[in-house]
C-alpha cells in the first residue's frame, strides 16, 4: 500500500474537511498496478500557506481553489511550475472562466473539478490522477533501468577497448627499452601477440557494428525471399579456410532452396556468428553440421558441432552482452563477446527462438526456429 | 628477505598482461608464479604460499579477484594482496571499491590501476613487503 499527499488549499473550512473526509478510506487499486493507493490529505486555508506546505511537504496532488484571500490560486499553480515541482495540480472553482481555464491549463493545471461537487466527482477525478501517478512513476523507473543497462554496456564496452590497446602499448613499451636485448628477432613473439589484440580488436569492432545495425532498427531492414541454403553456403564458404586451419569438416544436410521472407544480411550475420562459434570451440578434426528443413509454419536451423561443449550454468549466460565462457578449454580462443547476444537480438526480432543443448567435451547443438509467417515483426 | 627469496603471485586472465606485469616483477628481482583464472589460482595456493599476490578483478566473474582475495585472506591472512583493476568504471558493476564498508569485506591491501607506473609499482610493492616484515 502506498500513500499519496493531497493538499488542499481553500479557504472555506466546509470544503476542506469535506475532502478530507470523503477521502479518508478511500483507495484505488487495479488489476494493472502492484500495489493500491490510498490518500493523506493536509489542509491550507490561503495559498501562502499552501506553498510553505508545499516547501515542507512536498505533496503528490494539490486541490487548488482560485479564488484565494491573499494570492489567488493561478499564482500558486505559477510558482509551482516556476521552482519545476513536480505535483499534479486540480483546481477547484465555482466560476471558472474560460480565461482562467486557459491559463491555468497552459500553467500546467491538470484537471478542474466544479464546486459544488459530488462526492463521486471528486473521487472519480482522484482516481485518474492516481492512474497517472503510478504511470509516470513505473516510466520513470523504467528509463532509470534503461540507463542502469547502457551504463553498464559502455562500462564493459571500455574495459573491452581497453584491455588489448593496453598490452599492446606495454608491448610497445618492452621493446622500445629493448628489453629483450638488441636482437630483432627476439621480440617477434610481442609483435604476433600485439598483432593478435589489434585482429580482436577489429573483430570486436565489427560486432559493434552488427549490433548496432539490430538495435537501430527495423526501419533499414530489406525483406525479400531469401534462401537459406545459399545464404549457410556463403557463410560455410567465409568460414572454410577457419576450418580447414583447425581441420574441423563443414556439412550442409539441406539441398535447397528454402526460401523465407527476411532481410539477407541479418541471416548472414546469424549464420556466420553460429557457424563461426561452432568451429572456434570445437576440437581439431571435429564437425560441424548444418540443417535447414521447413517444418509446417516454421524454419527449422540446427547448427550442431562435436566441440568442448558447457555446462549449464556457462548455458545461461552465453547470449549476454560481452559474455565469453572462460575456462581452460577456451583459454586460447579470442572474440568479442557480442556475437551470440547480437544472434539472440536479431532471432527475437524476427520472433524466433534459439535454443541451446550442450554436452561438455561432446559437443553443443544451437537450435533456431524462425516463423516464416509473419517475418516483419 | 633478500628479492631474490620472495615471491609474487600474478593472476590475471589477460595473458599479454600476465606477460608484461612477470616481466616487470622479475625485473624488480622477485621470484614469480602465476595463474590465469580464479580456479587456476585457487588450485596454486593450496599447495604454494606465495609472499605477496597481484590479482586482476574481472575474470571468469566480474568479481573473481574479490573472492579470490576473500579466499586468500583467509587462508593467509598475512599475505598483502593488491588488486589490479583496468578501469574505474570496471568496478562500478557491481559495488564501489571505494566505499569504506565494501573494502572492510574485499580487504584487499591496495587497489591499482593496471596502467601504474614500474617505479610506482615496486614502490608499493616493497612498502607491502616491508609493513609485513616489521
Amino acid at each position: 500500500m502506498s500513500t499519496l499527499k493531497i493538499l488542499v488549499v481553500d479557504d472555506e473550512p466546509g470544503i476542506r474537511s469535506g475532502i478530507s473526509r470523503i477521502l479518508r478510506n478511500f483507495k484505488v487499486d487495479y488489476p494493472f498496478m502492484d500495489e493500491a493507493f490510498e490518500f493523506e490529505v493536509i489542509e491550507a486555508s490561503t495559498g501562502e500557506a499552501g506553498i510553505d506546505i508545499i516547501e515542507s511537504n512536498q505533496p503528490d496532488i494539490l486541490l487548488l481553489d482560485n479564488k484565494l484571500p491573499g494570492i489567488q490560486g493561478i499564482e500558486v499553480l505559477e510558482y509551482i511550475k516556476k521552482k519545476q515541482k513536480n505535483i499534479i495540480v486540480v483546481m477547484i472553482t465555482s466560476y471558472a472562466s474560460l480565461e482562467l481555464a486557459v491559463k491555468a491549463t497552459s500553467d500546467g493545471a491538470y484537471d478542474f473539478i466544479p464546486k459544488p461537487f459530488t462526492p463521486q466527482e471528486l473521487k472519480s477525478s482522484i482516481e485518474n490522477i492516481t492512474k497517472r501517478v503510478f504511470l509516470k512513476k513505473m516510466t520513470n523507473s523504467l528509463q532509470d533501468t534503461g540507463k542502469q543497462i547502457r551504463f553498464t554496456f559502455l562500462s564493459v564496452l571500455s574495459h573491452e577497448l581497453k584491455a588489448p590497446l593496453n598490452a599492446i602499448e606495454g608491448y610497445l613499451k618492452m621493446i622500445r627499452e629493448r628489453q629483450s636485448g638488441p636482437k630483432l628477432e627476439d621480440y617477434d613473439v610481442m609483435i604476433d601477440r600485439s598483432l593478435d589484440r589489434i585482429k580482436g580488436m577489429r573483430h570486436l569492432i565489427l560486432d559493434l557494428l552488427d549490433l548496432t545495425r539490430v538495435e537501430s532498427g527495423k526501419a533499414k531492414r530489406n525483406i525479400t525471399d531469401v534462401d537459406l541454403v545459399m545464404v549457410a553456403r556463403t557463410a560455410m564458404d567465409t568460414m572454410r579456410p577457419y576450418a580447414i586451419q583447425r581441420d574441423v569438416k563443414l556439412n550442409l544436410h539441406s539441398q535447397g532452396p528454402v526460401v523465407i521472407a527476411a532481410d539477407a544480411e541479418e541471416m548472414e550475420i546469424i549464420f556466420n556468428n553460429l557457424i563461426s562459434n561452432a568451429i572456434k570451440y570445437n576440437r581439431d578434426g571435429g564437425s560441424v553440421d548444418f540443417t535447414i528443413v521447413l517444418n509446417g509454419s516454421w524454419m527449422e536451423i540446427k547448427v550442431v558441432d562435436s566441440g568442448i561443449g558447457m555446462t549449464p550454468a556457462e548455458i545461461e549466460k552465453i547470449f549476454d552482452d560481452f559474455v565469453r565462457i572462460k575456462n581452460d578449454k577456451t583459454k586460447n580462443i579470442t572474440g568479442s563477446g557480442l556475437g551470440l547476444s547480437i544472434v539472440k537480438k536479431l532471432i527475437d526480432n524476427y520472433a524466433g527462438k534459439i535454443e541451446v543443448s550442450s554436452i561438455p567435451d561432446q559437443g553443443s547443438t544451437f537450435n533456431v526456429r524462425l516463423p516464416i509467417d509473419k517475418p516483419c515483426l | 628477505m633478500k628479492p631474490g627469496d620472495i615471491t609474487i603471485l600474478i593472476v590475471d586472465d589477460d595473458q599479454d598482461y600476465l606477460f608484461q606485469l612477470q616481466a616487470k616483477v622479475h625485473q624488480f628481482g622477485f621470484k614469480t608464479i602465476t595463474a590465469e583464472s580464479q580456479q587456476e589460482a585457487e588450485k596454486l595456493i593450496e599447495k604454494t604460499k606465495p609472499d605477496l599476490a597481484i590479482l586482476d578483478l574481472m575474470m571468469e566473474n566480474e568479481d573473481s579477484g574479490f573472492i579470490l582475495c576473500y579466499k586468500m585472506k583467509k587462508k593467509y591472512p598475512d599475505v598483502p594482496i593488491i588488486i589490479a583493476t583496468g578501469v574505474a568504471a570496471e568496478t562500478g558493476i557491481n559495488f564501489d571499491i571505494n566505499d569504506e564498508n565494501n573494502r572492510k569485506w574485499i580487504k584487499a591491501d591496495r587497489f591499482l590501476d593496471k596502467g601504474i607506473r614500474k617505479e610506482r609499482l615496486k614502490e608499493e610493492i616493497d612498502n607491502l613487503l616491508l609493513k609485513n616484515n616489521s
